[in-house]
C-alpha cells in the first residue's frame, strides 16, 4: 500500500488538495492539515458526536471517517454552516436557551441538529432526544439543547 | 467612595443582577471559533505519547527502545531515570491533614509501576501518529508483582505495601466521636443499618486533558498553553519541579472543553511534556486521547461505608460510620487524596439535627488508577450515605420519611449550628426548603398514587436527599497546608477612552458562565451597558494572581471582588467627573455610560469623552487632579471556612421487579442561592449537576 494517497475535495465550498496518510481520519484531516479547528475530537471511536461532519450531504462521525474516503466528496464544517448562513437560526436559538457551557460538544451538536430539522422540521421533544442521542455534552446541558431545537423548529415553521 | 444613591445596586438601571443575560464569548463556540489548546499550533511544536502500564503492580527490569528511537519522526524517546533528572517527584501531603502520607510520585514510573495506565516511557515525535508508532516498538520487560486492589484487605499484614518506605498503605485516618454514641443508641426506639458501595467515577470531559509546553531557551522563559482550570497553581508546580523561576513561567488557559475537577491536579503526563519542552527547547504537545484519560484523569468516589442511625421519638439522635477509601497508589498533589474522605465525615448527618456521631474515615493505597476530587467533592457520598440511612430509619421507627426529616433538620433559627462533626454552619434554610419541595411535588399525592399502584403490582419510588454544599473555600482548606493554591482571588477593572471596560481576573471560564457574572457585577457596579464590558480570564501574565474556578468560588469570590472593583473605579471615575464638572461626586451617578446628575438623571458627560479627555487631553484637567481610570480589588473569605448553600431534591421513579429497569418519572430540586446573579446559569448549573448525578447513580462505573 502506498504510505501516501493524494486527494481532492471541497470543503466548506473551497477546493482541497492534500497527500494523506490512508489512515488519517477526516476530523484529523481537517483539523490539522486544513485548519478548520471547530470538528472537534472527543472519544475517537464514535461515540460522543463532537467530530460530527457533513460528508455529501449526510452527517458523518470525523473519527470514523478516513480523509481518503472524502475523495472526491463535499465536505461542510461548522464554520462553513456558519459563514454560509444555513444554521443561524439553530446558532441564534442556541445562544438564547444557554444551549452550550463549554462548547466543545457544540459544533457537532448543531450539524446533527440541523440534520434534523432537514429531515423533520417539526420534531417532538422525543425524537430530538433520540435524533441527538449520539451526540453527548458532558456539562450535561441536554435539556436546555432541546429547548434550543424546540425554538428553531418553532421559529422556522411558525 | 460615593455610594448614596437611593437606588440599592439591584434597581439600578443597568442593573444586571437577577437577570439572565447572555454569556460573552459564546457566538465563536457556537460557530466553530473557539481556542481550545489542541487547536494550538506553533513553530517546531513536536508531540508526545506515552506508554503505560499495562500491570497494575511490576517491577520494570528493563526497557529496550532501540526500535522506537529509529522510528520515523522519532525525536526522543525518555524512560524513568532521565526524567527524574529534569522533573523532580512530589509528594502529596499537606500539613493539616494530620498523618497523611504519601510517596515520591515521579513523571515516568522509577523502578516499579503501581496502577495500569501509569506513564513509563515518553516518545516525541514530528506527529503524534509516529509517536504512538514508536511507542509501539517499546519493549519493557516487567517483573510481575501481586496487585492490592481490594480496599478491604489493604491494610492486611499480608497484604504487599505499595510504598515500602511508608510502612503499610494507611494513607489517612481521621476519627470523630462526639456525644454519646452508645448510650443514644441503648436508647434508641429504632435503630437502622446500611452497608453502602459507591463506585468509581470520573468527570469525562468531552475535551480531553491537554497542553502544549512552549519553553523559550533564550528568554529561559516557560509558556504552557493548558486545559486547566487553576493556571496560577499550575504556574507554581511547574516551577518548583523543572527548576524554572517561578516568574519566567506563564499558564494560559485557553478556552475550556469541560473541567469537573478533573482539571486541578497534578498528572505525570502533563509534568513529563513540560520537561521534555524545557529538555528538547522546543514546544511539545500532549493531548490524552479517551483510552489514556479513563485510566489516567483522576477517579472519585470509591467508598465502602458501613453505617448506622438510631431514632428517639421520631427524631434522629445519633449516626455511627466507617467509610473505607481506596485512593490509587498516591494521594494526588497538591490537593491530597484525603479530602474527599474528611469532607464525607465533615457532612455525613449535616442537614440533621444530633449530637451524637461517631465517625472513623480510613483513606487506603492500592493499586489502581490514582483518585482525587471530583466535582462535589465528597458530597455525593455523604449525602447518599445519610439519606439511605434517614430512610431505613423511617422503615424501622415506622414513621413516614418525610415526616421524619421534617422532625430531624436542624430548625432555620438555629444557626449559627455547629453540627456534631464539628463543622459550623451559618444561615441554611432545610425546614423552609423540606416545606418547599414537599409542596412542589405534592408529596402526600405521590405517596396516595404509589400505595394504589403497589396494589396493581406497580412499584414506584419516593427519594428525597437533603444537602449542603461547601463553597467559597478560605486559606483554611489548601493554603494553611503548605500548598501553592490562591483562597483569594482579584478583579481589575480599567476603563479605556472608547468608554469601554475590561475586567481581568484570576478566576477561570469553563461553561459555567464565570465570564458572564463577572461582567453582569463589573457593569452594574460602575453602571454601564454590559455590551461595554470586555472580561479577560485564564493567563497567569495579564490576570491577578488568583486561585481559578472550583468549588464554586467563581461568584462568590472573584464576583465579590468584581463588586467591589468596580464601585472602586466608578468612585474614581465621579470624582475626575467632579472636578471637570464642578460638581461634588456624590451629586453625580453613572447610568448607560454616562455620568448623569444624581437626582435628575440628565447627562453631563459620557464616560468615553471622559475617557478621552483623560488620556489625551490631560492638560484640560483642574490642576491637582490625577485620574485614577483602573481599580483593582481582591476578596477572601476569612470569618468562616467555606461559604455554605443548601438544597433538597426529590425523585419520583419507577421500578420493573422482573428486570430491575429503573424509569425516571420526574424530579424537583430546592436551592437556596442567596443572590441569583444570572437565573439561567443558576438553574443550567443545578440541572447539568442533576443530570450528572443521575449518570453516577444509575449508570457509570470505572
Amino acid at each position: 500500500m502506498d504510505p501516501v494517497r493524494d486527494i481532492s475535495l471541497t470543503v466548506n465550498g473551497e477546493r482541497v488538495t492534500a497527500r494523506v496518510e490512508p489512515r488519517k481520519s477526516l476530523v484529523d484531516f481537517l483539523r490539522d492539515d486544513v485548519g478548520l479547528t471547530g470538528s472537534h475530537v472527543g472519544c475517537e471511536h464514535g461515540v460522543c458526536g463532537a467530530c460530527t461532519v457533513r460528508l455529501d450531504g449526510a452527517i458523518v462521525r470525523g473519527c470514523l471517517t478516513l480523509a481518503v474516503q472524502a475523495d472526491g466528496a463535499e465536505v461542510w464544517t461548522i464554520e462553513g454552516v456558519s459563514d454560509s448562513g444555513e444554521i443561524a437560526a439553530l446558532q441564534e436559538a442556541f445562544l438564547k436557551r444557554n444551549a452550550l457551557q463549554c462548547g466543545y460538544c457544540t459544533p457537532g451538536m448543531l450539524l446533527t441538529a440541523a440534520a434534523l430539522l432537514q429531515e423533520n422540521p417539526r420534531p417532538t421533544r422525543a425524537e430530538i432526544r433520540e435524533y441527538l442521542s449520539g451526540n453527548y455534552c458532558r456539562c450535561t446541558g441536554y435539556q436546555a439543547i432541546v429547548d434550543a431545537v424546540v425554538a428553531a423548529a418553532e421559529g422556522a415553521t411558525s | 467612595m460615593t455610594d448614596r444613591s437611593p437606588l440599592t445596586l439591584q434597581d439600578l438601571p443597568n442593573s444586571y443582577i437577577g437577570r439572565s443575560v447572555p454569556r460573552p464569548n459564546t457566538r465563536r463556540l457556537a460557530e466553530g471559533r473557539g481556542s481550545f489548546t489542541d487547536d494550538l499550533v506553533l513553530n517546531r511544536m513536536a508531540h508526545v505519547a506515552f506508554l503505560r502500564s499495562p500491570y497494575a503492580h511490576a517491577g520494570i527490569k528493563s526497557i529496550d527502545a532501540s526500535r522506537a528511537e529509529t522510528s520515523p519522526g522519532v525525536i526522543r524517546v525518555v524512560a524513568g531515570e532521565e526524567m527524574a533528572r529534569h522533573c523532580t517527584p512530589w509528594v502529596g501531603v499537606l500539613t493539616h491533614m494530620k498523618g497523611l502520607k504519601s510517596a515520591p510520585q515521579y513523571a515516568l514510573a522509577v523502578g516499579r509501576v503501581r496502577w495500569q495506565g501509569e506513564p513509563v516511557v515518553a516518545v516525541v515525535a514530528q506527529t503524534r501518529a509516529q509517536a504512538e508508532d514508536a511507542v509501539a516498538l517499546i519493549e519493557v520487560d516487567y517483573e510481575p508483582l501481586e496487585p492490592v486492589v481490594d480496599m478491604e484487605t489493604a491494610l492486611d499484614a499480608a497484604t504487599p505495601v505499595l510504598h515500602p518506605e511508608l510502612g503499610d498503605n494507611l494513607a489517612f485516618e481521621r476519627v470523630i466521636d462526639a456525644g454519646d454514641v452508645d448510650a443514644a443508641f441503648a436508647e434508641a426506639d429504632a435503630v437502622a443499618e446500611e452497608v453502602l458501595h459507591f463506585g468509581r467515577h470520573t468527570g469525562v470531559t468531552l475535551e480531553p486533558r491537554v497542553l502544549v509546553a512552549d519553553y523559550n531557551a533564550g528568554a529561559g522563559k516557560l509558556t504552557v498553553y493548558m486545559s486547566t482550570q487553576s493556571p496560577h497553581m499550575m504556574k507554581n508546580i511547574f516551577a518548583r519541579h523543572t527548576g524554572i523561576d517561578e516568574d519566567d513561567v506563564r499558564v494560559v488557559s485557553r478556552d475550556v472543553g469541560g473541567s469537573f475537577g478533573i482539571k486541578i491536579h497534578t498528572y505525570p503526563d502533563d509534568m513529563a511534556t513540560v520537561a521534555l519542552s524545557v529538555m528538547l527547547k522546543r514546544p511539545i504537545k500532549f493531548v490524552a486521547d479517551r483510552l489514556e484519560s479513563f485510566v489516567s484523569d483522576i477517579h472519585a468516589r470509591d467508598h465502602r461505608v458501613t453505617a448506622k442511625i438510631a431514632v428517639k421519638d421520631g427524631r434522629i439522635t445519633a449516626i455511627e460510620m466507617d467509610d473505607l477509601t481506596g485512593i490509587g497508589p498516591y494521594s494526588v498533589y497538591p490537593r491530597t487524596s484525603a479530602v474527599e474522605c474528611n469532607q464525607v465525615l465533615n457532612l455525613v448527618g449535616g442537614p440533621y439535627d444530633f449530637a451524637n456521631y461517631r465517625a472513623v474515615g480510613r483513606v487506603v493505597l492500592q493499586n489502581k488508577n490514582i483518585m482525587c476530587q471530583y466535582r462535589a467533592v465528597g458530597h455525593p457520598v455523604a449525602f447518599g450515605v445519610t439519606e439511605a440511612l434517614v430512610d431505613s430509619a423511617a422503615r424501622a421507627a415506622g414513621i413516614d420519611p418525610a415526616e421524619l426529616r421534617r422532625n430531624s433538620v436542624v430548625p432555620d433559627d438555629a444557626y449559627p449550628y455547629t453540627a456534631a462533626s464539628g463543622i459550623k454552619f451559618e444561615a441554611l434554610s432545610h425546614q423552609k426548603s423540606l416545606a418547599k419541595i414537599l409542596e412542589l411535588m405534592d408529596y402526600d399525592g405521590l405517596r396516595a398514587e404509589q400505595a394504589k399502584l403497589r396494589r396493581d403490582g406497580v412499584y414506584r419510588g419516593i427519594g428525597l436527599a437533603a444537602m449542603i454544599e461547601v463553597t467559597n473555600p478560605s486559606p483554611m482548606f489548601y493554603g494553611v497546608g503548605g500548598a501553592h493554591i490562591s483562597a483569594r482571588d482579584g478583579v481589575t477593572i480599567r476603563l479605556d477612552p472608547t468608554g469601554g471596560v475590561t475586567c481581568a481576573t484570576g478566576v477561570t471560564e469553563q461553561g459555567q458562565g464565570t465570564e458572564a457574572v463577572i461582567a453582569q457585577i463589573a457593569a452594574s457596579a460602575i453602571g454601564v451597558p454590559i455590551e461595554k464590558v470586555r472580561v479577560v480570564t485564564g493567563d497567569t501574565e495579564t490576570t491577578p494572581y488568583g486561585g481559578g474556578t472550583w468549588a464554586s468560588r467563581g461568584a462568590g469570590i472573584a464576583g465579590e471582588a468584581a463588586l467591589q472593583a468596580g464601585r472602586a473605579l466608578r468612585g474614581n471615575i465621579l470624582e475626575v467627573a467632579g472636578a471637570m464638572l464642578q460638581a461634588e461626586p456624590d451629586r453625580l451617578d453613572i447610568r448607560s455610560a454616562a455620568v448623569v446628575d444624581v437626582e435628575t438623571g440628565a447627562e453631563r458627560m459620557t464616560l468615553a469623552d471622559l475617557g478621552k479627555t483623560v488620556y489625551f487631553r490631560g492638560n484640560e484637567l483642574p490642576d491637582g487632579v490625577s485620574p485614577e481610570l483602573v481599580a483593582t480589588r481582591h476578596y477572601s473569605p476569612r470569618q468562616f471556612p467555606f461559604a455554605f448553600t443548601n438544597g433538597i431534591q426529590a425523585c419520583w421513579l419507577e421500578v420493573d421487579p422482573d428486570t430491575g429497569f429503573v424509569r425516571l418519572l420526574d424530579f424537583w430540586v430546592v436551592e437556596d442561592c442567596g443572590t441569583v446573579i444570572n437565573p439561567q446559569l443558576v438553574d443550567e448549573q443545578i440541572r447539568g449537576g442533576v443530570v450528572q448525578g443521575i449518570g453516577a447513580a444509575l449508570y457509570e462505573h470505572c
